[in-house]
Order: C-alpha cells, then structure tokens, then sequence
C-alpha cells in the first residue's frame, strides 16, 4: 500500500495540459505530413475536388459579396473625415485599394471561410467519423484520408484566393459607390487612382496568403472532424475548435505574412 | 491472385479466417487476451457477450481497421497486419462490413451508398452494368422501392437493409456483422436474421455476426462462441454452449433468452 508521505508516479512527462498541447501539435503535423503525402501520389480525386471547389466557392458566394460590399462602403465612410481634415479627399481611392487589397480583403475572406466553410468541414467529417461513415468508406476499399481530407483542403487553399480577389473587386466597387456619391468620381477615374498606387507586390503577397489562409481553414476543419470522438458532443466541439483554431492561426499568420512582404518592399 | 482465392477456398476445407493469440489493449484496458477462433467458407459463427468485451474490436481487427498488439489474423491466406495499405484494400474488397449504426453516406441517395463501393474499385465499369447490380441487391434486400431515397427518410430496418446491401454489392467472401438486430423491434429483428440466413445460402459467405441477441445468434449461426473477460469461454453449437454448466454461460442465457 502507498504510504501516505511517499511521492505519487509521475503520471504526465510535463502537466497534463501541456502534454495533450504537444500532443496535439505532433498529431498535427503527421496529418499535414500525410495530406502532402497523399496528395501528390495518385490517383487523384478530381470529381470530388470540383465538387469541393463548388461548395467552397459557389455556396460562399452570397455572404462573401455582402460582407466584401458593406466594408468598401463603411470603410470608405469612415475614412473620409480624417482626409477631409487635410483636404485629401482626392486619396480615398488610393486609401481604399491599398487597405482593402493588402489587408482587409485577405482577412475578411478567410475568417468568412473559416467560419461558414471550416466549421462546416468539421462537423461534416465529425458526425461521419462518430457515425463510423469514414469506417464504412475504408473497409469499402477507399482510402476516406484521400476522398474526404485531401479533397476539402485542396478545394479550400485553392478557392479561398479566388473569393479574396472577388471580395476585393465588389470593396472596391462599394468604394467607388460611397466616393462617387460624395465627389462624383467616375468609375474609370476611380479605379485608375486605386490602381495606381497598388503594387504587383500587393496583389501577389495578398495572394499567397490567401493560400495560406484557405490551408489553414481546409486542414484545421479536416483535422477537428477526422478525429472527432464522443458521439454528437464531439461534431459540436469540432465544429466550435475549427472555427477557433482556425482564426486564431490566421491572425499569427497575418503578422508574420506583413513583417515578410514589408522586407521585401 | 485475388480473384482466383473463392474458387480455392471454396476446393478445400481451410479455415477463411484464422485468429490466433489475439491480444488488444487500450491504455489500461485489457479487450482481447488471447483470442482464437477459426470460420470456413459458408459457416457462420455468432460471437456474444456483454457490452464491452471486445466484440466489435474483434471485427475491427479482421478488417484490418484496428492493428492487434500480439497474436496473427489470417484473413484468406493474408497476415492483415502485415498488409500494406494497398494489400489491404485489395482483401477487403473480399470482406463485407455490416455496422451497427449501418453507417450509410448521408448526403448520398440510397442508389448512390449502393454505387460508391463499386464505381470506386472499378472505373472501367459500364453504367448499365453498374445499374443492374444496383437494382439486383436492392431486390435482394426487398427494398427496390426505396432507390432514390436519402438514408435520412429510411426506418431503422430498411437502414440495416440497405447497409447489407452495400456490402453485398461487392459479392464478399466474408461478411462480418455488428449487432445486426441492435435497437431493431422484434418483427424487424428477425427479418433481418432471415436475411443474414439468405445472404449466407445465396452467397456461401463466412460470417462473424456479433450481437448480444440470442434470438439473432440461435436463428442465424452454425456455431457461436462467448466472449469473456477478453477470451473466448465456449465455443461450439447453440445447444452444445448453453448445455454447458458454467454460471456465467447459465447467467447469460437465463438474463437474455425468450425462447
């Protein structure tokens, strides 16, 4: 029997918090180690990926133009008094391109995405993995980490760009409506100060990143619901933690993308 | 190979799957201690006992979707844990999984659940070819009706049903059950023995139907064995098992049986 002065097992290497983080972590990465395995090596899933896509895309589509509409007007509303204090009302366009271009677009996109699309992924491979559907799939000789997994991050990391530039053309427009209304700028005269002060660097840093961000979403969402356990309460929290997780990592990898491009400026 | 192993099979008497020293572990938790059981093509052995013993685990491991800690798996000639990946969905082409929560796609029809498995192992496969297999297992399962159905709009049964038949779609060698008559009414439950019956006669399939229902167990096996404390305590007919004295067979059978 133990004593009651003896010291108890250590049962966890660190504390039981901090194992289950680094435990998390590794898993993490053995499953992103194994989507770019499975994702090079044939055959490939181009159905199912087009499929993706459209969901992705297709079905995003509605809230991402209200959303990209609404911040170029309020964004363009807000910033007119602090110009009209210098009288550079004339630089709402070149304000507007370069925030929603470099900044606002990307970040928008991604957390609309991470919350429409990375929660829906989670709950979707959550409730088919505690159903055991991903069961069902691998003894029907599928490989469900290839069909399920490397479909939905492909379909997120390649769409997620294209929504970013879709937003980015309707905040532009909404731009253009509130300064057209204000000081009757036409559109051509518009759009050529805005693009006059964005760079090929914007376009292309703002791009890259929305690859990073549409990965992130994608094997955030994929990872939560392909490991989901206990029945119904786990689709919900990996619902809720590929939401989270996802915006969390978004914004880190916001800052380090900024400090990045600003080297190469 | 693999397509010559039912002909080969079926000529000689060896055992389809053989388990040998089976041990399985979770944590703490000790399932399977030692496990062994054989099943020949055409027989059917029911294995029962309480929630908990490894049941389901057992299955898992023949289909290779758990790995064993000790112990061997032969699954028609194959090591299951040796198998790559690719080895692996090669034989369970030959293996039909029946779940206890059938475990239908959602977002596909029925016809759809039906086709995946097939479309997905055999691309080159003509449309009218496919359709036909469709149509003939739905008719074996009786529920032709329900084709363009999602599983959402299906009875518990007909969800059962339909589970079979999509692992019958690829003509198994092996069919292995988890708790085929689970939370079923008692009318539905035998319907579903009486199928598992017919499956077996039509296909001359090896079965491993897991259940705790001993209606299901008596109706559907040639053999059955109890599961206990994570090894198999008897093994042999209806009769011969329960005419065994052992309490915790007695027990089993006196908290369980309607006959």
């Amino acid at each position: 029997m133990m004593k009651l002065n003896q010291k108890r097992p250590r049962e966890y290497f660190l504390t039981r918090r901090l194992d289950d983080f680094f435990t998390g972590v590794y898993n993490a990465c053995i499953f992103i180690i194994r989507f770019f395995k499975e994702a090079f090596h044939p055959p490939f899933e181009f159905r199912e990926i087009v499929r993706q896509c459209y969901e992705v895309g297709y079905k995003s589509l509605a809230l991402i133009s209200i959303t990209g509409f609404v911040t170029g007007i309020v964004f363009t509303k807000q910033s007119r008094p602090s110009l009209a204090e210098f009288g550079a009302t004339s630089w709402l366009p070149s304000l507007v391109s370069i925030a929603i271009l470099r900044a606002l677009a990307p970040l928008i996109t991604a957390l609309i995405t991470a919350g429409k699309v990375g929660s829906n992924i989670g709950a979707e491979l959550g409730s088919m993995r505690v159903t055991e559907q991903i069961d069902a799939m691998e003894v029907s000789a599928t490989n469900p980490f290839k069909f399920l997994v490397v479909t939905r991050v492909i379909a997120t990391t390649f769409m997620v760009p294209v929504l970013m530039l879709y937003v980015a053309m309707i905040g532009l427009f909404g731009g253009f409506l509130n300064v057209n209304a204000n000081e009757q700028t036409s559109l051509v005269t518009f759009f050529q100060k805005a693009f006059d002060s964005i760079r090929f660097i914007d376009i292309w840093s703002s791009i890259i990143k929305s690859f990073i961000f549409g990965f992130t979403i994608g094997i955030v969402g994929s990872y939560q619901g392909y490991h989901a356990s206990q029945g119904t309460q786990g689709v919900g929290k990996a619902a809720n933690a590929s939401v989270v997780i996802s915006m969390f990592l978004i914004f880190i990898e916001e800052i380090v993308i900024v400090q990045v491009v600003n080297w190469f400026r | 190979m693999m397509d010559t192993r039912r002909n080969m099979v079926d000529g000689s008497s060896d055992p389809v799957i053989r388990i040998s020293g089976l041990v399985k572990s979770f944590g703490t938790n000790h399932v399977l201690r030692g496990v062994d059981l054989e099943v020949r093509q055409g027989e059917n052995v029911a294995v029962l006992g309480r929630s908990g013993t490894g049941k389901s685990v057992l299955i898992k491991i023949i289909a290779g979707l758990l790995k064993p800690d000790k112990g061997t798996v032969i699954v028609l000639g194959e090591n299951v844990a040796e198998l790559n990946i690719k080895d692996l969905e090669k034989l369970r082409l030959h293996i039909g999984f029946s779940f206890q929560n059938s475990a239908l796609y959602d977002s596909m029809t029925v016809r759809e659940n039906l086709e995946f498995p097939l479309l997905r192992n055999g691309s080159s496969r003509k449309k009218t070819d496919v359709n036909a297999a469709v149509e003939g297992v739905l008719d074996a399962v009786g529920l032709s009706q329900t084709i363009n159905q999602y599983p959402s709009e299906l009875s518990g049964g007909q969800r059962k049903r339909i589970g079979i038949a999509r692992t019958l779609i690829m003509q198994p060698q092996i069919m292995l059950y988890d708790e085929p008559t689970a939370g079923l009414d008692p009318v539905t439950s035998i319907e579903i023995n009486n199928l598992i019956k017919e499956v077996q006669q039509k296909y001359n399939t090896a079965s491993i139907i897991i259940t705790h229902d001993l209606t299901c167990a008596k109706t559907t096996s040639d053999r059955i064995a109890i599961l206990m404390d994570g090894k198999f305590l008897k093994t042999g007919s209806f009769d011969e098992v329960f005419e065994d004295k052992d309490e915790r067979i007695k027990s089993f059978y006196d908290y369980n049986f309607i006959d």
